[in-house]
């Protein structure tokens, strides 16, 4: 996270360092980014659910349900969240909302059907597990920081055509200006890809956050295990979305070039079971 | 002649954040403790009405239902962690015996009403367990806290002392005997 940021003040330094202008439009950048992001981030849990289709439900629909979400999070000192069903029969799970008083779980009916009781508990642990590590709010600023670099990039390329006659030109700015078109055409799929790895570690700790949670790996190994091995992808899903599901919704091969799997939003889930199962 | 100055103020104020992050977690493990006292009323405050439910079926088991009723009210009675946890460790073990009492009842096996109410207190047993967990993580985050590198030695200044893991007593570990 740390490292994304630096890296993004690198860009901005090297733009406004070639241009010769002052931090105004980075400013401009950061809060049209930050408008974009925000709507998003507090309507994210709504647009999310609608999305997919997803329905609320009660305690009397399904007490057994219920105590597990509320026994795990009497376990992780949580508030209660909402709960909702999606009717699939693939099974997966996520959970959103911008802080732990706002936040939901959502289950397919899949997951229900396919899974045991300590499953379960692994999957919803993993899902309670992002709630309480803030994910939702982390991988939105993520998304704000991703959405300036793009338009700063993009506002930098423009501004090339308007520059004058009249600008002193020092080989120092011309240097600058070279490394900042570069930067510009790179540091949005930079971004992207340092978005997607913050992704990855984040899925990683929120599996290892829901392993101490219920003091049993297994549980959510053996979940994953019959989760990654059910053939259907889940039909509601899109690529909004995607990132937030315990796997990714999207069956693809399982080989993947290192390349390929840089831009993925989850690690793969052998490497996933391997781990829980080590501990 | 700013620089002490400088330095005295970003010590005082890394010893407030210190203190504050103790204070914090120290609440938290306070909190987490009435937690536990809560699970443990809800499942006081089921007895009644399993008392009343194996009742109706059970009619000659008089004397195991006298027992049940006395230990309640010992529990609400209790003051003190000691004599508490003392007093809620006897309830378990009766509570214990009433199922297995139960099982000889097949009507009342089958009732809905006895099987709702075992499902409840099963699921209370579960939460009495969650709320240990969570109090004695709360605790394992306090004693780091307090015995971990720049803390440790201002720890002792302000006053913290380590707090105690929640530990099941040795008649707990004891295989549950059931008498009738």
């Amino acid at each position: 996270m740390i490292l994304f940021v630096i890296f993004i003040s690198t860009i901005v330094y090297v733009f406004s360092r070639a241009l010769g202008y002052g931090l105004s439009f980075v400013g401009f950048a950061l809060i049209l980014s930050g408008i974009m992001s925000i709507g998003s981030y507090y309507y994210s849990d709504k647009l999310v659910l609608a999305m997919s289709g997803a329905k609320e439900i009660q305690k009397k629909d399904n007490p057994k349900l219920f105590n597990t979400v509320e026994n795990l999070c009497i376990g992780a000192g949580l508030p209660e969240p909402k709960i909702y069903i999606v009717d699939d029969p693939s099974p997966n799970a996520f959970a959103t909302g911008r802080s732990p008083n706002h936040s939901v779980v959502c289950v397919t009916q899949g997951l229900l059907d396919t899974l045991n009781q300590t499953e379960q508990e692994g999957v919803i642990a993993h899902e309670l597990s992002h709630v309480k590590n803030y994910d939702t709010r982390l991988m939105g600023i993520v998304a704000i920081l991703v959405g300036f670099a793009v338009i700063i990039s993009d506002i930098f390329l423009r501004s090339l055509w308007f520059r004058g006659n009249d600008r002193e030109n020092s080989n120092a700015q011309s240097v600058f200006l070279i490394v900042g078109i570069v930067f510009a055409i790179l540091s949005p799929i930079a971004a992207t890809l340092i978005q997607l790895s913050i992704s990855r570690k984040r899925e990683f700790l929120a599996d290892a956050s829901g392993a101490l949670l219920t003091r049993y790996p297994e549980g959510l190994a053996s979940a994953l295990e019959k989760i990654s091995s059910y053939p259907r992808p889940l039909k509601n899903a899109n690529n909004a979305t995607a990132h937030l599901f315990i796997i990714n919704p999207f069956k693809g091969k399982e080989v993947k070039s290192w390349f390929s799997g840089l831009f993925d939003t989850h690690p793969p889930v052998k490497e996933r079971i391997k781990i829980l199962r080590s501990m | 002649m700013g620089l002490p100055i400088i330095i005295v103020a970003l010590i005082l104020l890394f010893l407030i954040f210190i203190y504050n992050s103790l204070i914090t977690a120290k609440m938290r493990v306070g909190e987490a403790f009435s937690q536990i006292d809560v699970q443990l009323k809800r499942r006081t405050d089921l007895i009644p009405n399993l008392v009343e439910t194996v009742k109706g079926y059970a009619t000659h088991e008089k004397e195991l239902f006298e027992k049940v009723t006395k230990e309640r009210t010992a529990l609400m009675s209790a003051k003190g962690t000691g004599e508490k946890a003392a007093a809620n460790n006897q309830l378990s073990q009766t509570l214990r015996s009433i199922f297995a009492v139960a099982e000889n009842y097949p009507d009342l096996k089958a009732s809905q009403n006895f099987l709702e109410l075992a499902e409840e207190l099963s699921d209370t047993e579960n939460k009495i367990a969650y709320a240990r967990q969570f109090y004695n993580s709360s605790v394992l985050d306090f004693n780091t806290k307090i015995k971990t590198f720049p803390n440790a030695f201002f720890a002792g200044i302000l006053n913290f002392k380590e707090a105690e893991f929640f530990e099941t007593s040795e008649e707990e570990k004891q295989p549950v005997k059931v008498k009738f």
